[in-house]
């Protein structure tokens, strides 16, 4: 498949979570204003775009038992398959680390502004879930950096969306029991319906008419 | 260390299992403190698996069994925990009772298995097993710990199970696999005679909405406006 439609399935039509609904935790405690929503944004890009390449190759050469590298080592078909939760978490735990040192060392500005939101990074289900999918869907390796770079551009536009959305909300009159959380729900459904409309385009079917 | 392990173990002793703060550890998150409306934890996996009443009670099953093992074994950690590595141990444990869950449902279910997919696997980011791990496990004694987890397992499991009846009922005209409402061939409540073999509410049709990932926004949407019209506390001023 084209890389470019990986690209757009996974940001728009696939969106992780207006149409899967995962990383909503975060998704919901850090959409109050849109400046932090496209700090975390931005942040989930990045550690999806790391970590999603890493992770397959650990699967391909260390878990799956028919391109292992262990089994070629030790000359039997070794079957890993079940360690992936364990190795898939600590890669994004180790990753989300990494990245916090390093942009600490080269960017202080963007660690400050970001500081907060990089380990609540490491139980974001959005990124294991997008490694699981990966898994799951077969993907190659190219296939994987733009199913991990759409999927983190997928979720920033949804995350800024709906800060956007919640910020004018502010001065709107919302029943006192719904005002916060219950209509910051309802809000991401209703959003999750419009973005179904995006559902029925093909994109395979867009660049071969071009 | 040994003194404080043998003083700790007598004040344990000494203290009744069941006594008012352990029942309340257990109560509330059914209401008052409930992880999914009022905590925001664990949202991700409470919206995709509701469909159907049956996964989501498995699913509800899958986490209080997490939840409440990984709040023990953590809390039993604490005090030889350095930490800097926290976060890695407990993503460890928890990665392990996942894994645990994830075989033995293959074993022995593997059609519901096959329904959960990788949501099973996101009980490990699921935030209310981390969350009550951070926030009471690291500081508490392992029973009051193991009740926590119970509790708030049980608190998630609940709503989940609500959502997934509501959804269940309206969008597919069933509850758990048996037809009860809406026009059908297949009818629940059948006599060998066939005298009233006819479901509740024969006019109605499914309504498609439900079956929708969105709808479960919809539904802990109001779930959170009915329970907070019932208590005022937890209304947000902001």
């Amino acid at each position: 498949m084209d890389l470019f439609n990986i690209f757009i399935k996974a940001a728009f039509i696939e969106n992780m979570v207006l149409a899967y609904f995962l990383g909503m935790c975060s998704y919901l405690a850090v959409s109050k204003t849109v400046k932090t929503a496209v700090g975390l944004g931005a942040a989930v890009i990045f550690v999806l775009a790391i970590t999603m390449p890493i992770n397959w190759v650990v699967y391909t050469y260390l878990l799956e038992p028919s391109t292992s590298m262990l089994s070629g080592l030790i000359g039997t078909e070794m079957d890993l398959t079940f360690l992936r939760l364990i190795l898939f978490i600590a890669v994004i735990a180790a990753m989300v680390q990494l990245v916090e040192m390093i942009i600490e060392k080269v960017s202080p500005a963007l660690y400050t502004s970001l500081g907060i939101f990089l380990p609540l990074i490491t139980v974001n289900c959005a990124i294991l879930g997008g490694s699981l999918f990966m898994v799951s869907r077969e993907y190659a390796f190219g296939e994987s950096v733009a199913f991990g770079i759409g999927s983190g551009v997928g979720f920033f536009l949804a995350i800024v969306a709906i800060a956007a959305i919640r910020e004018k909300l502010r001065y709107s009159n919302v029943p006192p029991a719904l005002r916060g959380l219950g209509i910051a729900f309802i809000l991401t459904g209703l959003m999750g319906i419009a973005f179904m409309s995006l559902m029925g385009i093909d994109p395979a079917a867009l660049t071969a008419g071009k | 260390m040994a003194d404080t392990a043998v003083q700790e173990e007598k004040i344990a002793v000494q203290e009744p299992w069941l006594g008012k703060k352990e029942r309340q550890l257990l109560s509330d998150p059914l209401n008052d403190n409930n992880p999914i409306t009022v905590q925001v934890l664990g949202i991700c996996s409470a919206l995709a698996v509701t469909t159907l009443v049956v996964p989501s009670a498995v699913m509800a099953v899958a986490v209080v069994f997490v939840c409440a093992f990984a709040n023990l074994t953590v809390s039993l950690l604490r005090n030889s925990m350095p930490k800097q590595v926290r976060m890695i141990v407990q993503l460890v444990v928890i990665a392990f009772l996942v894994t645990v869950v994830e075989l033995v449902l293959k074993a022995f279910a593997f059609e519901v298995y096959k329904q959960l997919s990788v949501f099973i696997g996101l009980i490990i980011t699921n935030c209310i097993v981390m969350g009550r791990l951070e926030a009471f496990a690291m500081a508490n004694r392992p029973w009051r710990s193991f009740l926590d987890g119970i509790g708030n397992g049980l608190g998630y499991g609940g709503i989940l199970i609500i959502v997934a009846t509501i959804r269940e009922i309206f969008g597919k005209g069933t509850f758990a696999g048996l037809k009860i409402i809406g026009a059908t061939e297949a009818y629940a409540i059948n006599t060998a005679d066939g005298s009233w073999g006819q479901t509740l509410f024969g006019w109605y049709a499914n309504n498609g909405l439900m079956v929708l990932p969105a709808a479960a926004m919809f539904v802990i949407g109001i779930l959170i406006w009915i329970q907070r019209s019932y208590n005022q506390k937890l209304v947000d001023i902001s």
